[in-house]
């Protein structure tokens, strides 16, 4: 293992960037090294794989960070079971790439490719199958874990408390070295999708309440500047793997593999660029582009599962100011709420790109894991207008009210007062930190914002 | 921590009984501040500012005494203000300064020593213990309450304009040394605020009150401009009066 070097870092909205020094471990010595080092005492210790997190979880100013880069070792895919072992520092791009050939998928996927395992252990991520699937961590059958207290090896039947307590808990457990999770057999490299248009968000969530269960991914794409009668319009995209037979005369799997982004954004914009203007254009260039009505089109894993990943860099999109986004879930009983939120943040003239909205599943045991049954709204917000510190303070008290809570892999600003209302299973979390981390070694900036140890 | 929008969630403050200095932390109490450290040589007027500042949210304060025309005090006391706290401090606030009174100033060393002391060496010194803990706890805000009067000294206080001189100077140089850090440092110049300092004189032309001067520069904060004036236009109004003829100048008047 190097030296460790100073670093500034940030989340990908690029909001409170701090310093602190980082290492590139490979080993479970170099993590026993590493948690003993000076500045792991001084300021604390927290792992960070691509820096996707939105917020503040994977940066502890004046600590050690632990970029998971060189955890990047990879078993085969078993051919029957699906079950892989793989470093937490792989990328679910990087495991795409060999498991797609072999007719394999990754049984949850977010957004975008450029995420680690271990991000997406500590986030535990959902993709466009929450519905059917469940989460991330529903799908990891074992990991191998350093905590402050040593190495331990759990599952769901060996120390479920903190292998759940990992499970979104936004690396706060412990470092993990290697995760054994199921990839999915999949017919072909392609997805059959139905796509629609809906003219207004009654429509769409009506259709996503009847709808969603024949499909194994579903998620609705939403533009939050349209008022009145079109209030969220929104197109619907559900489908799943497309069938050998469906899609003949395409490349074959080991040719469908996820491309390389075709477009990057060099240099950061002029904050202010993304404007009402500029975001409503291009919200209706882009319900106009979408097809009214169109039942099993054939399209590549890469434009339906990760359409973030065709432009580099684009949260450089946003300028020097940077952006968050807001994520919340509510049950199915305060459906009210979306519609709400859509409403306040369309009368505050914050401009906001599509929102995305999806229906959650059943959730895993973790205390900290996000996804509970019902809806989730996530939306993409510039830093700039003077009123959107207010109306996301607000909405945040609605959440809470309706017993729903904000994704803590998204968030930058929450107020303290509400991670008790929204996680309230955070003690058993805190019980589990207590006893496998009892100096309070794993921190970060989020932790110390939230005060999610509940030390501060 | 700071969250996206620069809202601090922990304060030290040096010159707690500001009123500018208050009615800062007053606009922050009303977001994420819940701990602060006051400092200052009045431990009953830190406590009522300590007071305030729990109505408004704030849910821990501690009040630390030292006394700023003893330049000795400016070390022990950054130490006991950083231990007071045990969470890293996003904002330091530095509001010690006095006016004092130019006719009397004049022609006494022994005031004009104390008045550089207070709104100079004190300062830059804590100034100058601060930089290195906040360096090495990798993030944080300085900001530097100096004044329009640092830009020009006039004879009706020069010896106050003189002293945030050296101090806005200092805090122009320290953020240059903090840049890339994770450290920041912001400069506010107010104008005429009319306030307990500036009670017995008249109000001149863009004269604020704390509270609207505090407005400016809690909106400043979650910005990244070096200097924040206010209100805004005695940026042009300064820029100006920088280059008026000394004999002109001289006839400026309170």
């Amino acid at each position: 293992m190097s030296e460790p070097t100073r670093e500034r870092l940030a989340g990908w909205g690029r909001t409170a960037p701090t310093s602190a020094m980082v290492l590139h471990p490979s080993s479970a010595s170099d993590l026993e090294e590493a948690f003993s080092s000076p500045e792991a005492k001084r300021g604390g210790v927290i792992p960070r794989g691509l820096g996707r997190s939105y917020g503040d979880p994977a940066q502890v100013s004046g600590g050690l960070v632990l970029i998971n880069d060189a955890l990047n070792e990879c078993s085969e895919i078993h051919p029957i079971t699906g079950e892989v072992t793989v470093g937490s520092g792989v990328s679910i791009d990087t495991l795409l790439a060999s498991s797609i050939p072999q007719g394999f998928f990754v049984p949850v996927t977010p957004g975008t490719r450029q995420v680690t395992i271990g991000g997406a252990i500590a986030a535990d991520i959902h993709g466009k199958n929450h519905h059917v699937d469940g989460s991330f961590m529903a799908h990891v059958t074992s990991m191998d874990l350093m905590t402050p207290t040593g190495l331990k090896q759990v599952s769901p039947t060996n120390d479920p408390e903190l292998f759940w307590a990992t499970a979104g808990g936004m690396g706060l457990t412990g470092v993990i070295l290697r995760a054994t999770l199921t990839m999915l057999k999949i017919p072909s490299a392609y997805v059959a999708v139905d796509t629609t248009r809906h003219r207004n968000l009654d429509e769409v969530m009506n259709e996503m309440v009847t709808g969603d269960d024949r499909y194994r991914y579903s998620v609705a794409w939403v533009d939050c500047m349209t008022s009145g009668e079109r209030m969220g319009r929104a197109v619907l995209t559900r489908g799943d793997h497309a069938a050998e037979d469906l899609v003949g005369g395409r490349p074959g799997p080991d040719q469908a593999i996820p491309s390389a982004p075709r477009l990057g954004v060099p240099f950061e914009a002029p904050s202010g660029l993304l404007n009402r203007l500029s975001i409503t254009a291009f919200n209706e260039a882009w319900f106009r582009a979408a097809p009214k009505n169109k039942i099993g089109g054939i399209e590549s894993i890469s434009t339906f599962f990760h359409p973030l990943d065709g432009v580099s860099n684009w949260n450089r999109l946003y300028g020097s100011r940077g952006f968050v986004q807001y994520q919340f879930a509510v049950p199915d009983t305060a459906g009210e709420t979306v519609r709400i939120a859509i409403e306040r943040l369309s009368a505050s003239k914050v401009p906001s790109f599509l929102a995305v909205l999806k229906r959650f599943g059943k959730g895993t045991p973790g205390p900290l894991s996000f996804p509970t049954p019902g809806w989730t709204l996530a939306l993409d917000l510039p830093i700039g207008p003077p009123a959107l510190p207010k109306v996301l303070n607000e909405l945040d008290q609605l959440v809470a009210e309706a017993g729903g809570r904000i994704y803590l892999a998204k968030d930058a600003r929450l107020n303290p007062i509400h991670v008790e209302t929204m996680y309230p299973r955070i003690g058993e979390f805190r019980a589990v930190l207590d006893r496998v981390d009892p100096g309070g070694l794993m921190t970060s900036d989020l932790a110390r914002r939230l005060n999610l140890r509940g030390n501060n | 921590m700071r969250d996206a929008f620069g809202q601090p969630q922990t304060a030290i403050c040096f010159g707690g009984t500001s009123e500018i200095a208050t009615a800062i932390l007053m606009r922050l109490a009303n977001e994420r501040l819940t701990d602060v450290v006051l400092v200052g040589r009045d431990a009953v007027g830190l406590e009522a500012t300590a007071d305030l500042l729990r109505t408004a949210g704030v849910t821990r304060t501690a009040i630390i005494t030292a006394d700023a025309s003893d330049p000795a005090s400016a070390g022990p006391a950054v130490k006991q203000a950083f231990a007071a706290t045990n969470q890293p401090v996003d904002l330091i606030l530095m509001a010690v300064g006095m006016l004092g009174d130019q006719t009397l100033d004049d022609d006494s060393a022994e005031r004009t020593a104390t008045m550089m002391t207070v709104n100079l060496t004190w300062p830059a010194a804590v100034l100058a213990q601060v930089r290195g803990r906040m360096v090495t706890q990798g993030m944080g805000k300085i900001l530097v309450l100096s004044s329009v009067a640092a830009i020009r000294t006039r004879k009706a206080n020069y010896t106050y304009g003189a002293g945030k001189m050296g101090l806005d100077g200092f805090a122009l140089g320290l953020a240059d040394s903090v840049r890339g850090t994770g450290v920041s440092v912001q400069i506010a110049r107010p104008g005429f605020v009319t306030s307990r300092m500036t009670a017995h004189l008249k109000p001149i032309p863009f004269s604020t009150t704390p509270d609207v001067a505090a407005e400016k520069i809690v909106a400043g904060l979650s910005g990244e401009a070096t200097v924040l004036w206010s209100p805004g236009i005695l940026r042009v109004v300064f820029a100006i009066f920088r280059i008026v003829p000394p004999m002109l100048w001289r006839k400026m008047p309170a």
